[in-house]
């Protein structure tokens, strides 16, 4: 299935599609008045991007800094090539402290590695304890979005998934009673846990400490009560310094949700007393992106969202649509560089409007990166022939005068007379839902010729 | 060949030529420092953050004395010694923690607490209510200036806090009380 299929398929349900959407924009609405009281916003960003080109250029030694720094504080610093090893690292870890259920917070690289069903095959129970996480798990479907995982979900939905599977009363719906409810149950759960697993926002050569940032407080409460916390990372979470944090963190919470920073901003620098800490490194194909000079720059992403928010086919095609751990524009520039043939599709899952590019923190140029990856889907021939055959044919009139001159008329006759199944067809997937422009008696260049013929 | 040597290696086949590390600016606050203070109660207000006096502050944890709490404060007793405590699942009864923050950011309220405010890393989450006294003297202006303020790996573990725990992973919904403190007490002292 192809993006714009799945997408149909969430269009079905108008009303649904109109609020998935609001709820999006409205998210994006926050983040304009946060970001517009800061005046330096702007100058704020390019240092964003220009520490994370820094970065990028000497990846390499601020890692091996990194690491240097973290075996000094106590923490076990491991490296894995790919998915495989990272959850076989992870699995190691707990298997030597015997540990079958753990805590987790919100991590995208968890997610890509699809650890939870690796462990789950290890005999080990997962429980995600971020609200939206814990939802969508007890929902067995992957997040929607990076942020906000359930948003994709109406209260009423969770009210009933509560109600079968965590015992809320039947027909409650209150965000308010299913947050508590949420709480008490995952207390239990953060009380019992032996090990506790987090994503890693920022990772500091200089110090060797790791950056975890939430609004629940979920990933501090598994961590600290839990004698073993392991911390999973790419390899482009690293910063060079702690002054750094002070960009970062300005950037993240505003392009995310619009807040001033999140709630929680946790630095972690070394094991509490009597417990282990573990930070595993995942290359898993970015090392290969870092190669692709036209593309490298989506390693710069600090997973805040906001090319999701204000992007007019995400809100209206929901994350899962675009089938990967990533969604969105920034997904969309991720995704093909892991396999072309797969998610090829997912750089026409955008208007190229460059809304994207405009609120990054980073500045990644995502929408012009979107048109390169057509253009290599293109050269490597995997364009679906509804797009090629039009496309050749386009080319040949285009690029000949005057068959550009007798198509432009044939097309206006036939248009205006042809029944409209010849017109209206599969070969035609943008009349689907739309209707094509009346047509005009004649071309912009007969009306030209005629009106200004004293000017010839 | 060993994945950090694998890792290492591909990075620096594929990584691009030198980019120079910028220079930070200066704090951008900096020259409307009486206009921290303001700033400071109104984002944290916005945060469903709630102010007290040091004056009020005795009576108002007296208020909580027929339940666990813990103060690192002095002037404000708690009855519960956390240095007494050895393991951190004992704090999971605590109704009221106060503890001192080193310093607060006025463009979005954070304060940050270490490991020695906290004694034990869990305390400041784990507590059904939080209570953090910061000193008027110790406000700062931007993140920027924080970062220069504090050394992050002084102690193992050090958090900036902003607001009570919140989610909105209900239909966007802001619910306070996800996990961590159902409130948050400021004390500027």
């Amino acid at each position: 299935m192809t993006h714009a299929e799945r997408a149909a398929d969430f269009l079905l349900d108008e009303a649904r599609t109109d609020w998935h959407d609001e709820s999006l924009w409205q998210v994006r609405g926050k983040r304009d008045t946060i970001v517009h009281a800061i005046p330096e916003w702007e100058a704020l960003r390019q240092l964003g991007s220009d520490i994370k080109d820094n970065v990028l250029s000497n990846l390499d030694t601020y890692l091996e800094q990194f690491e240097r720094q973290a075996t000094a504080n106590g923490v076990t610093v491991h490296w894995a090539k790919d998915a495989a090893e990272h959850n076989r690292i992870v699995h190691s870890i707990l298997a030597r402290h015997r540990v079958n259920r753990i805590v987790k917070s919100k991590s995208m690289l968890t997610e890509e590695c699809h650890l939870n069903q690796y462990l789950k095959q290890q005999g080990i129970e997962v429980i995600d304890t971020d609200l939206g996480e814990r939802i969508i798990q007890l929902r067995k479907e992957p997040p929607s979005h990076i942020v906000m995982p359930a948003i994709h979900l109406k209260k009423e939905e969770i009210g009933q998934l509560f109600y079968e599977q965590l015992g809320t009363d039947e027909g409650a719906s209150d965000p308010q009673y299913l947050t508590e409810a949420a709480r008490q149950h995952l207390r239990e759960k953060f009380l019992a846990a032996k090990a506790a697993i987090t994503g890693v926002n920022f990772a500091v050569a200089e110090t060797g400490g790791i950056v975890v940032c939430t609004n629940e407080g979920n990933a501090d409460m598994g961590v600290h009560l839990a004698p073993v916390q392991i911390h999973c990372m790419g390899i482009e979470k690293v910063i060079p310094q702690a002054e750094h944090l002070g960009v970062f963190t300005r950037l993240l919470g505003r392009s995310a949700t619009g807040q001033p920073i999140t709630i929680y901003t946790s630095h972690h620098h070394r094991p509490k007393e009597g417990g282990e800490m573990h930070v595993v490194i995942v290359d898993n194909g970015r090392t290969e992106q870092l190669g692709r000079e036209e593309f490298r720059n989506s390693l710069k992403c600090i997973r805040c969202g906001a090319c999701m928010n204000t992007c007019p086919i995400y809100r209206r095609s929901g994350g899962h649509s675009y089938d990967h751990t990533i969604p969105g524009p920034i997904g969309s520039i991720l995704s093909p560089g892991i396999d072309l043939k797969k998610h090829g599709d997912l750089a026409f899952a955008s208007t190229l409007c460059g809304s994207c590019s405009d609120v990054c923190p980073v500045k990644i140029d995502i929408h012009d990166q979107l048109y390169k990856w057509r253009q290599m889907v293109s050269e490597e021939g995997l364009l679906p022939k509804t797009k090629t055959i039009p496309l050749a044919g386009a080319g040949t009139v285009l690029s000949h005068n005057g068959l550009y001159n007798i198509m432009g008329k044939a097309a206006r006759v036939a248009l205006s007379h042809a029944p409209r199944v010849l017109v209206y067809n599969g070969m035609n997937p943008w009349g689907k839902t739309r209707e094509l422009p009346e047509v005009p008696k004649e071309s912009f260049k007969e009306w030209y010729a005629r009106t200004h013929k004293s000017k010839f | 060949m060993s994945s950090k040597r694998n890792i290492l290696e591909r990075i620096r086949a594929n990584k691009p030529g030198p980019r120079p590390l910028p220079a930070l600016p200066p704090d951008p606050l900096a020259g409307a420092q009486e206009q921290w203070e303001a700033t400071f109660r109104a984002v944290l207000a916005a945060s469903k953050t709630t102010f007290i006096t040091t004056a009020d502050l005795p009576s108002y944890v007296r208020g909580f004395e027929d339940k666990t709490i813990v103060s690192t404060v002095a002037g404000v007793p708690g009855n519960l010694d956390p240095h007494s405590i050895a393991d951190p699942l004992q704090l999971a009864g605590v109704e009221l923690a106060v503890l001192h923050a080193r310093i607060g950011v006025a463009e979005n309220g954070a304060m940050w607490v270490s490991e020695s405010e906290a004694v034990h890393r869990v305390l400041p989450f784990i507590t059904q209510h939080l209570i953090l006294v910061v000193k008027r003297d110790d406000l700062v202006g931007t993140m920027h200036e924080a970062y220069r303020a504090i050394d992050i790996q002084e102690t193992g573990f050090g958090v900036f806090i902003a607001g009570p725990s919140k989610t909105a992973d209900i239909e966007q919904s802001l619910v306070i009380g996800a996990h961590g403190p159902r409130s948050l007490l400021v004390c500027l002292d």
